[in-house]
């Protein structure tokens, strides 16, 4: 097991090398300029050529590549040529908005909706199994912002229950943090919830058609245990697919949920990177993306052979 | 297991329960022991430095830690600020000014004759009206610790006016050591003298900037007004929450979590209006100037006939109505300087005042050799202002039979591109379409759109050297009416020549708690003067 992690992390550095190529020159060679927008709208072309030459953007491609990628071997991620603050630091502050509100939405989506697609998977074709795929569609159709507005409106505008917008450290205030967590969470539940159950439902369908279900059933065992410990254990792989990449894609940033309820967290940062042309941050956080789907899709690839000794022993 | 399912779904209602029951008690209303105001910006902070960038959210946070020497006051007369007297020679070629006692920089350090210098010299590298006093400077002198002069090689009209100029590069005074940093290099550091300190340890860039009161800065007796007068600071803190969503931005301005929205887009302001405990108002007495610039150096508007012809249909109604919507906001000025300021005239601008005639500007533009080329507009499109008037602009030269496409890009790549000489299809324009803060247009100075020196000049490129000596002469002029003399002929060749083509005067107004009072009438938000009831 040791030598199939290790292989598989040594594995990640070509994944890495080649994100960083693309991502280097995708942003270099797209329109864009980030001296002129660091030189203002008022600026002169001989202003802008200046500050051109000083960030070093009139170097030849290579030498900028080699420049940056030498700086990122020793953990050096740079500046913002914005604020000339370390990549590293603005990555920091970030990444625990990010982190705290991938991890809650996870925990109320799957407490929600994996108990939601087994219910609907035993009782198939009836009203509940309709009500939940009613409510998945309707998960998946509504926008984000739409859903987070009408949380907006109902729980901080109209109730006055909870504040509107805003995030504030776990350690800083745990009860200032959970107050500004909820709605935000609930937001992006919605679409992970119908994602999730569907999958769930799906999966369960497939097993409990099979033969050990039935002769689970004939032996009499009770059906929480038949669902629970036979059922849902044999469809959980691709369940846990499923979370895993969608907490990768959370991590990821989920910029319309974090731009609607003023989260500072990975989604903002690098949407306005990108629209300033912040080559450095763009490219720090873009490897970083690519390093978190990386050991998620390993952590996935992991649990299967806890979940399916078949897999394991394979 | 329904039943199971039922319990864990109260379990969850609970739960939720018991977390907005915690929100009751640290949402809207939470005691705090400091006076804090806070307040939603336009958009993020790029840099702390003042001269580094060109940019209004950048000026607006320099306000509040820098001081300028002299400041515009509500009749956009000249005050002195951190100036307490000032001297000119008889031959108007020394001017030497004596700063008032008192004043202090944020870390302790008093501020010299020799940071002043410093500061005007970095100034000067980076403003169009100090660039062209540059040019005429001999030397600054530093007299004595707290007064220095400056002695001229010519006489310069506006010293004054440059010194006390509200942007779009006030000339923010810094310590020495700050202002000895390359003009076109970031100051990561914020140390003025203005009436709040820069928290930088709390600065958190995308999300928050907090200011503190300076208990060291001594307001001037003279009472505010427009970014003159006293300074008064009411707050022991300001902070600045960046909200990118205007729709939740008005919800927590609606729900008491921020004081301030400074500009809320037109369509949410009705509802906004209709709030309780929400002001909507107009603050900038001058407002912004629409423009529409086209590219001198590219066919077909290297033809001046038929700029003229675009010029003869131009409606401001039209993209006024597009961007402001509610004719309170707005009016039609046919002044390339703002209308309600010191210059602003209708010298030269029959064109623009006559009724549009689509039939005979196509004509015209048949006639000046138009051979159907490709007119690019050039438009950003996560700016809804500027994608406004794009639209109507599309619109026009669509009626007028112009080939026309309009690409729109991000902010990014526009103003890239906006820089870009070429032709369309090497990544040029033919027009574009923008707004500038109407403090920057009132003279033609500071305008940088008048600046006609071609190649090196601003984008458009117009080469005009006629323009350039009457913007020479105003420099020059020696009375008041000699200025205005001078500004109505510049108009006169603007218009003739179809410089640019100014598309209406605009206000956007701001939104704050009804609570606020004191609130300053100015082309940028300050935050001196105001207090809550």
């Amino acid at each position: 097991m040791a030598r199939y992690i290790l292989g598989r992390l040594v594995a990640t550095i070509p994944v890495l090398i080649t994100v960083a190529v693309a991502v280097f020159l995708l942003i270099h060679l797209s329109p864009g300029d980030p001296a002129v927008v660091i030189a203002g709208e008022q600026a002169s072309p001989a202003d802008i050529e200046k500050i051109r030459e000083k960030l070093g953007f009139n170097d030849p491609l290579l030498v900028q590549f080699m420049t940056w990628a030498g700086q990122m071997l020793t953990g050096d991620f740079g500046r913002s040529i914005f604020n000339d603050y370390p990549v590293s630091g603005l990555i920091g502050e970030r990444i625990g908005a990010t982190l705290s509100l991938a991890l809650i939405t996870m925990v109320i989506s799957i407490s929600v909706a994996v108990p939601l697609g087994i219910l609907a998977a035993q009782r198939a074709g009836g009203w509940l199994d309709r009500a939940v795929m009613g409510l998945s569609v309707l998960g998946f159709s509504v926008p984000v912002f739409c859903v987070g507005y009408a949380f907006i409106f109902l729980l901080a505008v109209w109730g006055k229950l909870l504040p509107v917008q805003g995030y504030v450290p776990l350690a800083e205030d745990p009860a200032g943090f959970l107050a500004r967590m909820v709605m935000p969470a609930l937001t992006l539940s919605f679409a992970y919830v119908a994602l999730l159950a569907r999958m769930t439902r799906a999966s369960m369908i497939e097993v409990i058609g099979q033969d050990y279900i039935r002769t689970a059933r004939a032996k009499g065992l009770g059906v929480p245990t038949i669902l629970v410990r036979h059922a849902l254990r044999n469809a959980s792989v691709p369940i846990v697919t499923t979370i895993g990449l969608g907490l990768a894609s959370l991590l990821g940033g989920v910029v319309v949920t974090e731009s609607v309820f003023a989260i500072p967290g990975l989604g903002r940062l690098i949407v306005d990177a990108i629209l300033r042309r912040d080559y450095p941050v763009i490219q720090a956080v873009i490897l970083l993306f690519a390093l978190i789907y990386v050991i998620i899709n390993l952590l996935i690839d992991l649990s299967y052979s806890l979940i399916d000794p078949r897999i394991r022993d394979r | 297991m329904t039943r199971m399912f039922q319990i864990k779904q109260l379990r969850g209602a609970a739960l939720c329960s018991a977390l907005a029951l915690a929100g009751i008690s640290i949402a809207p209303g939470q005691a705090m022991a400091e006076k804090v105001l806070k307040f939603v910006p336009q958009t993020d902070l790029k840099t702390v430095d003042p001269f580094a960038t060109l940019s209004y959210p950048v000026r607006n946070f320099a306000y509040l830690v820098y001081d300028t020497l002299f400041a515009m006051d509500a009749n956009l007369e000249p005050q002195p600020q951190m100036v307490d007297s000032w001297t000119v020679s008889d031959d108007r070629l020394v001017w030497t000014f004596k700063l008032r006692d008192g004043l202090k920089w944020h870390d302790g350090a008093p501020v010299t004759a020799a940071d002043c210098i410093a500061s005007l010299k970095r100034w000067s590298a980076r403003d169009g009206l100090a660039q062209m006093m540059a040019k005429v400077i001999d030397k600054y002198e530093a007299v004595d610790d707290g007064t220095f002069a400056i002695h001229f090689s010519e006489p310069f009209g506006p010293v004054i006016e440059a010194l006390a100029r509200p942007s779009t590069v006030p000339s923010f005074m810094m310590p020495e050591r700050l202002a000895m940093t390359d003009p076109f290099e970031n100051n990561a550091e914020a140390i003025g003298s203005g009436p709040f300190k820069f928290l930088a340890d709390e600065w958190n860039p995308g999300s928050k900037l907090v200011f503190v009161k300076n208990e060291d800065y001594i307001p001037r007796d003279e009472p505010a007004s427009f970014l003159s007068g006293g300074k008064v600071v009411n707050f022991d803190r300001v902070e600045w929450v960046s909200i990118p969503d205007a729709t939740t931005a008005s919800s927590a301005l609606a729900a008491g979590e921020v004081d301030w929205f400074e500009l809320p887009p037109s369509d949410l302001l009705p509802m906004m209006a209709a709030q309780d405990g929400v002001e909507v108002k107009n603050v900038d007495p001058m407002g912004s100037q629409a423009v529409l610039r086209m590219n001198f150096t590219q066919p077909p508007f290297d033809n001046k006939a038929i700029r003229q012809a675009v010029l003869s249909v131009i409606n401001q109604a039209d993209y006024m109505t597009a961007v402001a919507g509610d004719p309170d906001n707005w009016l039609e000025c046919p002044s390339i300087y703002p209308c309600g300021t010191p210059l602003s005239t209708e010298t030269g601008a029959e064109a623009l005042m006559t009724a549009p005639d689509i039939e005979a500007a196509k004509q015209k533009i048949i006639d000046a050799g138009y051979a159907g080329e490709k007119v690019v507009i050039i438009s950003a499109s996560d700016v809804p202002i500027m994608q406004y008037m794009a639209y109507v602009t599309l619109d026009l030269y669509q009626k007028l039979g112009l080939n026309v496409e309009l690409q729109a890009t991000d902010q990014g790549a526009y103003f890239a591109r906006r820089n870009n000489r070429g032709t369309p299809e090497e990544g040029g324009w033919n027009t574009y379409v923008s707004w500038v803060n109407s403090a920057d247009f009132v003279n033609p100075i500071g305008n940088v759109m008048l600046k006609a020196t071609g190649a090196d000049g601003y984008t458009g490129w117009p080469d005009l050297p006629n323009l350039e000596a009457l913007r020479s002469d105003w420099l020059k002029a020696a009375t008041p009416e000699d200025s205005k003399a001078i500004a109505a002929d510049i108009q006169t060749v603007v218009y003739d020549e179809v410089v640019y083509i100014p598309l209406g005067q605009f206000k956007l107004p701001t939104a704050y708690r009804s609570e606020l009072t004191g609130v300053i009438e100015a082309p940028m938000m300050v935050f001196w003067n105001v207090d809550r009831q």
